[in-house]
């Protein structure tokens, strides 16, 4: 394995390790959001790095197709995330539990 | 004549015009249409009794369309054109023509008008798939969707609560006779593997099996459906409340047509009752003790209508003692006759019942000849046909039913023609007996109602003109079918027997009957009895209801405990009731109690609240905060690595 490849499976792991956390640690929705985009780029990196690895396009393909999603997640996600705001006027996670069972 | 099917095909055309846009249409239009239809059915029933009888015996059947074929089971839309189908045919569509046109006048003010014809066209379609259909199971057909037509019509005034009562009571009555007729068509698959007629003619006649016992239970269990169909005693009972539909509804389809369908399915399938002796003794006694039994409870009836049920059950019963002692063609030939007489009591009954605002009890009557002359005349006409009084129709036929059950000798029982022949000329006299009681009671004696108030006046000319073709086909119907005695006289041929006998088996002892000077005797000797019993009966209504007025009401004192059980109908309905109806209404609360509300509702609410209490215990997992659920998936995914890692290390 290429030292290239190795260093950035290590950057993309620790990448997700602290998306995870922000996620679950966070109470602000706004950082939470960040905290999934970096999940998925680092799933990203994974992604890459693994292309190169076994010399094939279809990695850096499903990469960039995940680009085009998260972009589109990301309107829809702060688009939900305003409409929480204008309705409560707060955006503490933790106070929204309407749906609970 | 291939086109037979028009027959049915044209009444049906009436029921989908009269019934998609009848309520649009005036009603002139739709009594015409419907009218007009049936009278072009009797038009192609004729041309094909002309084409019939210029191919000298032309029997034959036409096949439309196959309808199920399910090898070895095939079943066409097939007509049978011969003598028993194209009679039932002319009959049916005539009697049914004149019906329609009454029926103009008598429910011109009916707020169902369109309804009322759309259900007469079906019932008259359904009637000729029953005579014409040439396989038992196009046949059930009819049988069953005449039977529908007679719950529709008996119902028809639904707004009230005695007819719905009446309607469902006679399609259930119906469906008992039906389940038998079933299990009688089952059997002559199971046996003989077909239901044309034809081949099943062939069958019976070529295997020997004369008495054999499968052939008897069949013929027993199709005797089933004609005794539900038919009226016979123990299923009699949805007759006489049949009449809570409109008066030329009972004419029509309890009186002249319908209800004679059980005597021509016998008739038709007379080669196989002629096979099996115990079943025709059956057939005869249901047929005699039907007979007398109806008669006598007609002697007391108050309802003028009732009066003219119970009078029509007593003659189906003639006409199964005729079929039952081999006479299927004089069977048939007092179907035709009582079409017409019957027919024309009911629609002068009709004329009675409308002409008096309604008023069905006779004790309420009197007098009414002087204000319905032309009423009277077929009420007369009609009275003295079924009596039997000589020359007229009904005389002819009755007069050969008696004399064929007179020389029946069954081998298994060589008496019962005579018992037969005891009881039919009993039920003569109690016939002549009460028609002209009927005939005393409403046109003869004095008013026993308000005449200023009520006003009876006669009925209009479109329900007057009908019932006078009736009544002349009364009087002179029975010269096509002459016994041998007055043929001789006359120089009449019988023209009905040779028609019809070549399509029925057996009757051939009665036909040879009339040669020899011995038999010559005793065929006057039974019509000279006929005619005694016939006057005896109208002299007795004389004395009682015109000599020796108010009579009755000592001899109802007298004979109280007998009047009681013949007013009561001799308490059947109360039996059936008591042994049927309320247990099985007991039965059925139970069920609804412990399977319907215990069993099946326990099931569907045992697992209704199994998911319900499953959903308690699972609904704190869903606490509605975001970051337990993103705790969730986080655990989920960091124990499939966990789980993939001792999988990959057990490797």
């Amino acid at each position: 394995m290429e030292p290239i490849v190795a260093y950035s499976l290590v950057l993309s792991a620790v990448l997700f390790t602290m998306g995870v956390l922000a996620v679950l640690a966070r109470r602000n929705p706004i950082i939470m959001f960040m905290g999934i985009e970096l999940m998925l780029n680092a799933a990203n990196l994974a992604f890459i790095a693994f292309s190169r690895h076994l010399d094939k396009l279809d990695g850096q393909v499903i990469a960039l197709i995940f680009m085009a999603v998260a972009a589109a997640e990301v309107a829809i996600g702060l688009a939900i995330i305003v409409s929480i705001y204008r309705y409560r006027r707060d955006v503490d996670v933790d106070a929204v539990n309407v749906l609970r069972g | 004549m291939d086109y037979i099917y028009l027959a049915i095909a044209l009444p049906l055309l009436g029921v989908l015009v009269n019934g998609f846009f009848g309520r649009r249409m005036p009603r002139k239009a739709v009594g015409t249409i419907a009218s007009l239809v049936i009278l072009g059915s009797f038009v192609v029933s004729l041309v094909a009794f002309l084409g019939y009888l210029a191919a000298e015996g032309g029997t034959h059947t036409v096949t439309l369309l196959p309808w199920l074929s399910l090898p070895p089971l095939e079943i066409s839309y097939g007509f049978l054109v011969d003598g028993l189908s194209l009679v039932m045919a002319l009959t049916v569509s005539f009697v049914s023509f004149l019906i329609h046109v009454y029926s103009m006048g008598y429910m011109a003010d009916d707020d169902g008008y369109p309804r009322y014809f759309t259900y007469l066209n079906l019932f008259v379609a359904m009637m000729l798939t029953l005579v014409l259909a040439d396989n038992l199971v196009l046949m059930f057909v009819g049988w069953e969707g005449v039977g529908l037509c007679s719950y529709l019509l008996i119902g028809f005034w639904y707004k009230k609560a005695a007819p719905p009562v009446a309607g469902i009571k006679a399609f259930i009555v119906n469906r008992i006779g039906d389940f038998a007729f079933l299990i009688g068509m089952f059997l002559i698959f199971w046996l003989y593997g077909t239901f044309s007629f034809t081949e099943l003619r062939q069958s019976v006649e070529t295997v020997a099996l004369a008495g054999h016992f499968p052939l008897t239970l069949i013929a027993l269990f199709l005797f089933g459906g004609a005794i539900g169909k038919s009226a016979q005693f123990p299923l009699y009972v949805w007759l006489p409340d049949a009449m809570e539909g409109p008066t030329p509804v009972s004419a029509l389809i309890h009186a002249a047509t319908m209800v004679t369908a059980g005597v021509y399915m016998v008739s038709r399938m007379s080669f196989l009752y002629s096979m099996t002796e115990v079943a025709m003794l059956v057939v005869a006694c249901v047929g005699a003790f039907t007979a007398i039994f109806a008669a006598s409870i007609a002697l007391v009836q108050n309802d003028i209508k009732r009066v003219l049920a119970y009078s029509t059950i007593s003659q189906l019963g003639y006409m199964f003692l005729a079929a039952g002692v081999g006479a299927y063609w004089i069977a048939i030939f007092h179907l035709f006759t009582h079409a017409f007489f019957k027919a024309l009591l009911f629609l002068a009954s009709g004329s009675v019942i409308h002409g008096m605002r309604g008023e069905m009890d006779m004790r309420k009557m009197g007098g009414l000849a002087k204000y319905m002359p032309h009423t009277y005349w077929h009420f007369l006409i009609g009275a003295m046909s079924i009596s039997g009084i000589p020359l007229l129709a009904g005389f002819f036929s009755k007069d050969q039913i008696l004399f064929a059950a007179f020389t029946a000798r069954p081998d298994i029982w060589p008496n019962a023609g005579m018992v037969l022949w005891i009881v039919g000329v009993v039920t003569a006299l109690f016939t002549a007996f009460y028609m002209f009681r009927q005939i005393y009671l409403v046109f003869l004696t004095k008013p026993r109602f308000d005449v200023a108030e009520i006003h009876p006046h006669e009925a209009p000319a479109s329900m007057i003109a009908p019932n006078w073709v009736l009544a002349i086909g009364s009087v002179v119907a029975g010269f096509i079918g002459l016994p041998a005695l007055f043929a001789g006289i006359i120089h009449i041929p019988n023209m009905f027997q040779p028609f019809v006998a070549s399509a029925v088996a057996g009757g051939v002892h009665v036909a040879e009957a009339a040669h020899g000077a011995q038999e010559l005797f005793k065929e006057v000797l039974t019509t000279s009895i006929s005619v005694v019993v016939a006057l005896l009966g109208l002299g007795l209504a004389f004395y009682l209801y015109q000599v020796r007025y108010g009579t009755t009401e000592k001899l109802k004192k007298a004979f109280a405990a007998p009047y009681r059980v013949l007013l009561n109908k001799y308490y059947v309905d109360e039996f059936y009731d008591n042994t049927f109806v309320q247990p099985g209404r007991v039965l059925c609360e139970q069920l609804s109690r412990v399977v319907d509300l215990g069993v099946i509702d326990g099931v569907v609410n045992s697992i209704a609240f199994v998911i319900g209490a499953v959903g308690q215990v699972l609904r704190p997992i869903q606490t509605g905060f975001i970051r337990n659920y993103a705790w969730y998936i986080s655990a989920g995914a960091i124990l499939l690595v966990i789980l993939l890692w001792l999988g990959l290390a057990a490797k």
